[in-house]
C-alpha cells in the first residue's frame, strides 16, 4: 500500500491517534511524552504511532498536515495540533470539551 | 547547526513585520527555545493557521536546524 493511503487508513480507523517519537509506554522525546501524558490524564484510548520506526511515515505525516514537527494529534480524522496547541487546549479545558463533543469521553 | 535568538527573530520579522517577539533559550543550549509572537496577521486565524505562519517564516528550519521551538501566538 502507498504510504499516503496507509496514513489515511490509520487516521480514519482510529478515533484518536498520536504520531509520536517512541510509544505511549516509553516516549522518546519530551514533547511526545507531554501529549501522551495529557491523553492518559484525560483517560482516553488512543493509538500511538511511533514515527521513529518508519522514516517514510515520518516524512509523509509532515506533508499530510503541512506541519513540520512531531508529535501530531488527530481526533476523528481532524488534525488538532502539535505539543504547544494540545497543551494550551488541555490547560484551558478546550481539549476536554472537544473530546466530549466528539463523544470520546 | 543551531540558530541564535537573533537569527530566529530576523526570520520571523521578515515574514511578519509587525510582530512583537519574545524568545527564551530554555536550557541555554541554543537549541531549545520558546517564543511568544504577537501580530495583527493572527487575528481571526485558528491556532493551527497561526503556528503554520510562524513555521513558514522559519523557511523549513523548524524540525531541522531548529530542533525545539515552543510557540505561543496572539493577535493584537
Amino acid at each position: 500500500m502507498d504510504i499516503k493511503e496507509n496514513l489515511k487508513t490509520i487516521i480514519d480507523s482510529n478515533e484518536i491517534c498520536l504520531f509520536m517519537k517512541g510509544v505511549p509506554e516509553a516516549p522518546q522525546c519530551g514533547f511526545s511524552m507531554a501529549v501522551s501524558n495529557i491523553l492518559k490524564v484525560l483517560n482516553v484510548n488512543f493509538k500511538g504511532i511511533n514515527v521513529l520506526e518508519n522514516e517514510s511515515m515520518r516524512q509523509a505525516i509532515k506533508e499530510y498536515s503541512d506541519w513540520p514537527t512531531i508529535p501530531q494529534l488527530y481526533i476523528k480524522g481532524e488534525f488538532v495540533g502539535g505539543c504547544d496547541i494540545v497543551k494550551e487546549m488541555f490547560e484551558s479545558g478546550e481539549l476536554k470539551k472537544l473530546l466530549i463533543k466528539k463523544e470520546l469521553v | 547547526m543551531a540558530l541564535s535568538i537573533e537569527e530566529i527573530k530576523k526570520l520571523i520579522i521578515e515574514s511578519i513585520p509587525d510582530a512583537t517577539i519574545e524568545i527564551k533559550d530554555l536550557v541555554g543550549d541554543s537549541n531549545h527555545y520558546s517564543a511568544k509572537i504577537i501580530s495583527k496577521i493572527f487575528n481571526g486565524k485558528s491556532r493551527i493557521e497561526q503556528h503554520k505562519m510562524v513555521y513558514k517564516s522559519l523557511k523549513g528550519k523548524m524540525g531541522n536546524e531548529l530542533h525545539a521551538l515552543s510557540i505561543t501566538t496572539e493577535g493584537k
